[in-house]
């Protein structure tokens, strides 16, 4: 079973309604545990046969020993199929793939802004976690995350049962439109950064619909952080993961292979083709 | 160096097949591809081109990579067998036989692909030296010598005599089991290589396309030819059809499908084709929305990307297929030109 | 051709100069005689860059559905019979009449770069040289025309063009079978001959729908290799013009022509003869109940 292209088989064990159209899926290896090791920020292809496969975010921390999750907004034939399933479908996994984000490289000892809008959150999820669990590891963390309504906040029960319960890691949160039920924060992610002014020390790690990247970085820009400290995430369509069907690339790089993690400095060199 | 006289080369086709498959080029309905082997079949061995490249025989354009029954929630996984078939193919010219350099860095590099690794170590390849470059031909410009193919075993035809040399320990093996067929050549194979590499220089030389400049594409400059206002000209008449990707000896990107065959489901890839409009497409939209995303694609691809990725080496071989196919005739030599030039020009 | 294309120039640059037209739907001069390529001249400097020669085969009406949604008006070069394919897709209200201008071309019969690779012209005949399409004229009449350029027109008197659809008739079911499996197995799936086709002119195709079950760049067995090409001609019956683009574009020389000349002689057979494109907003039999009509079983009979 040494082919790239064969995948091993995995047991849905657990499916979390998350919002009205995000399911968090636990998936373990046939016998416990889970199929293979990962980073935070890797990535692996899930499949059902007959219906399609396609690259998700792994969003469970490396630390978390028993399965792997994965959180995944019903967008498509795959997903929606994804979504109808139930727990003890079998299910097809491959991976792990790509860079992750440099967890134990560049953000080591540093101060982390998460900066995540809606199903964002997911790839961050498993960095915010893993940098929990070493905490040691990491200077002060702060994480804004905001979706179109409090519905929509992926992992909303964790974020407040356990990330705004740590000491020294600040959460905030915002949705686009006021709502009933809702004292916290109204507004865009992008201006919700000006607002809070953050200090231009440490990483960023960034990652949301295209358009949010985009503004992000521009607020993060005027309050003098540069394109060095961010980091973000790329989607692009894949079909084999390990750099050979030849679709996933901007200009020269493989997002399957040398991302999906990228430096914007080193992102801003490569055409704008993503 | 051995040789047999081009008259005897049904007896040589007969001794190649009968232990092992054997394809060469093959004329069928008017066209030249590369087919299996039989003595009812028309071979072309000297046609100047084939259609398709031979790319297909150690990657071909549909193949079952696995297999899978459902049952209620589970699942079965039928591994398919890797290909373990020896076979020679024949008639393999020298800008065909440096795709499959190109196809290697791409299948054999890490993760190496296992099908394409048994098709390649299953097969013999044995090249004929080119005597009759056509004028969309430009192999010379990558620094491939026509009348020098690499190979396990090199061939060339002259004055109705085919001179056979083995080059590798493959090609030995294969020339040592022809037993009798093959002749010495002796020193005056030598003298007619001698002739037949000068004769094939001059017709090189002498075509439209020799001294094809490449010098402008370096993955240095990879921004400064993304961002080129000319390829909006180049690509708008583009039919975004895959004659080009599939012609192409190089063109290697693949699909990756399910199909359900009544009793399961094949999970198979298939060339794929940049200019497809599903290729990057995603639930959310693509990258490259139009057809000069796409076109621009395959050409940065291949003139720079790959390079950049390869040490240099491009995704092109000039085997001139695109030339020959392209049905609005805008092929990889025009943006060569167009975009080779000083920006002003 | 050199006379033709200066005319057509001039004529360009008047309708250029005085605003009435934004851009020019020609040829574009290649690196050698055989292989211009269609294009938009955008303004006078870019026109320099134009010609109209002897390997100008390519039909450019389906890049009006393109232009249509530009602004202004864009002047096409029109063959004969291109001309076809223009009116049906007017028909079809996939090209906006009021956004082109229709300059008529004359055609002598468009040459093959294939047939003429190496060959010394002033051997032989022109018909050796001609597009396999050429062979079977329409003749020089446009169908279509804001303006005619003359010119020398092709003298050839034209070949049946259903010479070899009978000669398929003729066969037995089995050997029909083989003769077009024969054909059809050398499909590539390159999709030329739908791109390239003025009939096919979905906005999406149904072979590009990943959720269709059929992929559009493989054929995963026989059957869909042999039916791609079936469903195609049965989608473009009754609206095929006949302009034989599909088998001059296909690589591996599969004549696709025959199919649908095919479903043009069933049509002409049952319903009286039709020429699709004939004339703008005309309707097809096919979608144009007449109680008249033959019924199908009718149709049937006699078929194998």
């Amino acid at each position: 079973m040494s082919e790239a292209l064969i995948p091993m088989l995995g047991v849905v064990t657990a499916i979390r309604q998350d919002t009205p159209d995000v399911k968090t899926f636990r998936v373990e290896a046939l016998g416990g545990g889970k199929c293979f090791e990962h980073m935070p920020g890797q990535c692996a292809m899930l499949s059902i046969p007959g219906v399609g496969e396609a690259m998700f975010s792994i969003t469970s921390s490396p630390t978390v020993k028993e399965y792997m999750e994965f959180s995944i907004k019903k967008c498509g034939c795959l997903t929606d199929w994804l979504h109808r399933m139930d727990v003890g479908q079998q299910i097809l996994i491959r991976g792990p793939y790509g860079n992750g984000f440099p967890v134990e490289g560049e953000l080591k000892g540093q101060n982390l802004l998460f900066i995540a809008g809606g199903i964002g959150l997911a790839p961050l999820r498993s960095v915010i976690n893993y940098c929990r669990h070493y905490r040691q590891n990491y200077g002060n963390i702060q994480i804004l995350y905001g979706s179109r309504s409090k519905d929509d906040l992926v992992d909303y029960q964790e974020i407040l049962d356990e990330w705004m319960q740590d000491e020294g890691i600040k959460v905030y949160l915002t949705i686009d439109r006021a709502q009933e039920g809702w004292d916290g924060h109204v507004g865009f992610v992008p201006s919700y950064v000006e607002e809070l002014g953050f200090d231009p020390q440490g990483k960023v790690l960034v990652c949301g619909p295209p358009i949010m990247i985009k503004f992000t970085l521009q607020s993060l820009e005027k309050l003098g952080f540069t394109k060095q400290q961010v980091f973000t995430t790329m989607e692009l369509r894949m079909k084999c993961g390990v750099g050979k069907c030849g679709r996933c690339n901007i200009g020269d790089k493989y997002v399957c292979k040398d991302g999906p993690v990228f430096r914007f400095d080193e992102l801003s060199e490569l055409p704008d083709e993503y | 160096m051995k040789k047999i006289a081009e008259n005897r080369l049904p007896e040589l086709y007969q001794a190649l097949s009968a232990e092992r498959k054997l394809y060469l080029p093959l004329e069928e309905g008017g066209v030249v591809g590369y087919g299996l082997y039989s003595p009812e079949k028309k071979t072309a061995l000297t046609a100047p081109s084939t259609v398709k490249s031979p790319k297909e025989l150690f990657f071909p354009q549909v193949e079952g990579v696995v297999n899978f029954q459902m049952q209620g929630k589970n699942i079965d996984i039928l591994p398919i067998e890797m290909p373990k078939e020896d076979f020679v193919v024949m008639g393999v010219r020298a800008c065909d036989v440096r795709s499959f350099d190109v196809l290697d860095r791409v299948f054999l590099s890490d993760p190496v692909d296992g099908y394409y690794a048994a098709r390649r170590e299953h097969g013999t390849i044995v090249s004929l030296a080119c005597d009759q470059p056509q004028n969309s031909c430009f192999c010379e410009a990558f620094g491939i010598d026509a009348a020098a193919p690499a190979g396990d075993v090199r061939c060339f035809i002259r004055e109705g005599v085919l001179y056979w040399q083995a080059l590798t320990d493959k090609g030995q093996a294969l020339t040592d089991s022809l037993f009798g067929l093959l002749e010495e050549a002796g020193p005056a194979g030598q003298e007619q290589q001698e002739a037949f590499t000068a004769e094939t220089k001059e017709k090189l030389q002498a075509l439209p396309y020799h001294g094809l400049d490449l010098s402008a594409f370096t993955p240095d400059r990879l921004g400064e030819l993304f961002h080129d206002p000319k390829w909006k000209k180049l690509s708008q008449a583009c039919l975004g059809c895959g004659s080009c990707t599939f012609v192409c000896p190089t063109c290697q990107c693949y699909d990756v499908r399910d199909f359900d065959t009544g009793h399961g489901i094949q999970r198979y890839r298939c060339w794929d084709s940049c200019m497809y409009s599903d290729f990057t497409m995603m639930a959310h939209g693509t990258p490259r929305p139009t057809q000069l995303e796409k076109f621009r694609q395959r050409f940065m691809h291949k003139l720079v990307y790959f390079p950049s990725n390869n040490e240099g080496m491009y995704s092109c071989v000039g085997c001139g297929r695109c030339v020959r196919k392209c049905p609005i005739h805008m092929h990889i030599v025009k943006v060569i030109k167009a975009l080779g030039g000083k920006k002003d020009e | 051709m050199q006379g033709t294309a200066q005319l057509i120039l001039e004529r360009a640059r008047e309708l250029m100069q005085s605003g009435q037209i934004q851009r020019v739907l020609g040829w574009e001069k290649g690196e050698f005689e055989h292989d211009p390529t269609p294009a938009f001249f955008e303004s006078e400097e870019e026109l320099q860059n134009f010609c109209y020669n002897d390997y100008c085969g390519a039909n450019l009406s389906k890049y009006l559905i393109a232009a249509s949604k530009l602004e202004g008006k864009t002047l096409v070069c029109i063959k004969p019979c291109d001309s076809y394919s223009l009116n049906q897709l007017i028909t079809e209200h996939r090209v906006n009449r009021e956004k082109v201008f229709v300059l008529a071309v004359p055609c002598p019969g468009m040459l093959d770069p294939v047939k003429t690779e190496g060959k010394d012209l002033s051997q032989g005949e022109r018909k050796d040289y001609l597009l396999d399409k050429c062979l079977c004229c329409k003749g020089a009449e446009h169908k279509i025309a804001d303006e005619t350029i003359e010119g020398p027109s092709l003298d050839l008197a034209p070949e049946d063009r259903f010479a070899q659809v009978r000669e398929l008739e003729a066969l037995s079911p089995q050997e029909r079978f083989d003769f077009w499996r024969g054909e059809l197995s050398r499909c590539i799936r390159c999709n030329a001959c739908r791109n390239v086709c003025p009939a096919c002119s979905c906005v999406k195709c149904v072979f590009d729908n990943p959720n269709s079950g059929v992929s559009s760049k493989a054929s995963a067995d026989d059957f869909e290799e042999n039916m791609f090409h079936i469903i195609r001609a049965f989608h473009v019956a009754g609206r095929c013009t006949d302009c034989g683009e599909c088998s001059r574009v296909c690589p591996q020389r599969i004549p696709l022509h025959l199919l649908n000349r095919k479903f043009i002689a069933d049509i002409d057979e049952l319903y009286g003869e039709y020429q699709a494109g004939e004339e703008a907003e005309q309707r097809s039999p096919l979608v144009n109940y007449q109680t008249t009509d033959k019924e199908p079983s009718d149709a049937l009979k006699g078929r194998g």
